[in-house]
């Protein structure tokens, strides 16, 4: 894999220098750990992402006014270290409480607990909110074993909102822990993602081969098949989010189309165009639609669709404004997209 | 020491016993990552040759009065720079097992035995996990058992760790006819059937050199 490196364990610390000389206006670095937070805190509720390096924009790009006041980054694929999150959460607190926001892996569920346990120590309260978005991931009855990919930005967005709006602790949990719970995806992937450094890929796929429901980090998914066309791999997809999230006639949704790395725009275009068609045929309202790259596995080749399922509170939460160097809105979209 | 049995270590000897531990897992990285490519994702010889690089790093850097400091250091070291399950699960295994033990100058067997009861434990409690769930519990627990029962019949400290190898040894066996209930390899089912836990593997390694490092006091 030709990869665009200086030494494979300098990568994340080397990242986060060049996206601080790009960000310095809006963003500081947390001393001695990789942490970054909001220059503009305000006295509301802080929300705290994080997660591995490696899927970028997620999570560093995130950080910004109505989305996470600060972000807690892991080496490659691995969560953040208990000190980083303390150190992180200790420069956003304002007294108010924390809440972290993170995708449901058992390497962040661990270290973002023990940061807890360090945190109450300083009287720091701290609320949590697991992302598992990922359909294909665990069945409904193990809806609790389900992993976090690209829902995470939808669920950040919210939450950023809420706590913009300033709103409690408790009310900002709870609308955040609705949207999570109203998040669902489902992903595709057609080739695998690389570890920096490392010259085996993490899994292997046939050229001819697709893994639909494979996680990010290339953990097996629903069913290996052939490569199909993009209509008619997008209704497979939709067939399974569809019947996983029970979203029907009626409801009203917010939707991403998310490439996992290497999958061109023009390819997430037609899929999210046959997206659109769908829902149009089955009656279930667009809301807004996203198209983009947000959260990555390298060059992973591949693509998300999540849908939020909207109802009024989170409608206004999704308009409001935000702003943060990977992810912008600055007007609302208050007619169903066509 | 030459030919005599060892049967404890000084803070010193400790210090020195965890760098070839270190070195030795550092050096396994590339087998780790097949093994954890295999079923996880491909990442585990990465994370602990960080931690243990990290605890090395800090173990040269410091001298210890206690072999309470040594196992704080190693374990402190690695939650602090790894990050991801393993970070904290191996961290745990050094400090789970200090935390409210009297200052200690010297390690011997029953010691040794009652530190690492004591981390697993901690360990079982953070993670959740338990034996048969294939995970590092799987050859920790084993050879803990076995640094007891050699303790309980007066062995040395050498033939304690020779047992624990073993037993972890037989654990890690016995990890490849789990499915994993635990981490990324969770949603293979019973395609992790057949596949080694890397955090067992790395279990034995750490048992592994801790016995040639003191083999090779004894024959040095």
């Amino acid at each position: 894999m030709k990869k665009i490196i200086n030494n494979p364990g300098n990568v994340v610390e080397e990242a986060i220098e060049g996206y601080m000389y790009a960000y310095k206006d809006s963003l500081t670095k947390v001393n001695n750990v990789n942490g970054i937070i909001r220059k503009d805190l305000k006295d509301k509720v802080a929300i705290i992402i994080g997660g591995g390096s490696g899927h970028e924009p997620l999570f560093l790009g995130f950080v910004g006014e109505g989305l996470a006041d600060g972000v807690a980054i892991g080496n490659v694929f691995a969560a953040p270290t208990p000190n980083t999150i303390q150190d992180v959460a200790k420069s956003v607190d304002q007294g108010k409480g924390v809440l972290f926001i993170y995708g449901n892996y058992a390497g962040d569920v661990l270290n973002f607990d023990m940061a807890t346990e360090l945190l109450e120590f300083e009287e720091i309260q701290t609320q949590t909110v697991l992302v598992a978005d990922d359909v294909a991931s665990a069945p409904e009855e193990r809806k609790g074993d389900r992993r976090g990919i690209a829902g995470d930005v939808v669920v950040f967005k919210i939450a950023g909102a809420a706590s913009e709006k300033g709103w409690s602790l408790q009310e900002v949990v709870r609308v955040t822990q609705k949207a999570a719970d109203q998040t669902f995806s489902i992903g595709v992937a057609t080739a695998p993602g690389s570890i920096p450094g490392e010259e085996e890929p993490p899994f292997v796929l046939g050229d001819d081969e697709i893994e639909i429901g494979m996680g990010i980090h290339g953990e097996p998914g629903m069913k290996r098949t052939k490569l199909m066309e993009a209509d008619d791999l997008t209704d497979e997809l939709l067939d399974i989010l569809l019947k996983e999230s029970k979203i029907q006639t009626g409801d009203e949704v917010t939707v991403y189309v998310n490439g996992l790395g290497s999958t061109t725009l023009l390819e997430l275009l037609i899929v999210n165009r046959r997206v659109a068609q769908i829902l149009n045929k089955k009656g279930i309202k667009i809301y807004d639609m996203d198209v983009n790259s947000y959260c990555t596995t390298q060059e992973m080749g591949g693509f998300s669709i999540t849908f939020l399922k909207l109802d009024d509170e989170l409608k206004d939460l999704y308009d409001a404004p935000a702003d943060s160097p990977y992810y912008k809105k600055t007007q609302k979209i208050g007619e169903e997209v066509k | 020491m030459s030919i005599e049995t060892v049967n404890s270590v000084n803070t010193r000897q400790l210090k020195d016993m965890f760098l070839y531990v270190g070195d030795q897992v550092v050096a396994c990285k590339p087998l780790l990552t097949k093994i954890d490519s295999a079923i996880g994702d491909g990442d585990h010889g990465i994370g602990m040759s960080v931690g243990f690089t990290k605890a090395d790093e800090n173990l040269k850097a410091n001298e210890f009065t206690s072999i309470n400091d040594v196992f704080k250091t190693i374990g402190m070291s690695m939650i602090s720079s790894m990050g991801g399950a393993s970070g904290i699960i191996f961290g745990t295994m050094f400090v789970g097992g200090i935390k409210g033990l009297e200052t200690k100058v010297s390690l011997d067997l029953p010691l040794l035995a009652g530190i690492f009861n004591k981390a697993l434990e901690a360990i079982k409690q953070r993670g959740k996990a338990d034996l048969g769930d294939k995970t590092m519990i799987d050859a920790l627990q084993p050879a803990v058992e076995a640094l007891e029962k050699s303790a309980a019949a007066n062995e040395s400290l050498v033939e304690g760790l020779r047992k624990a190898e073993i037993a972890a040894l037989q654990g890690v066996e016995n990890t490849k006819q789990y499915i994993a209930n635990f981490g990324r390899a969770k949603s293979l089912g019973e395609r992790a059937i057949g596949h080694q836990d890397a955090g067992a593997t790395t279990v034995l390694i750490i048992f592994k050199s801790m016995k040639e490092w003191l083999e090779g006091q004894e024959n040095g």
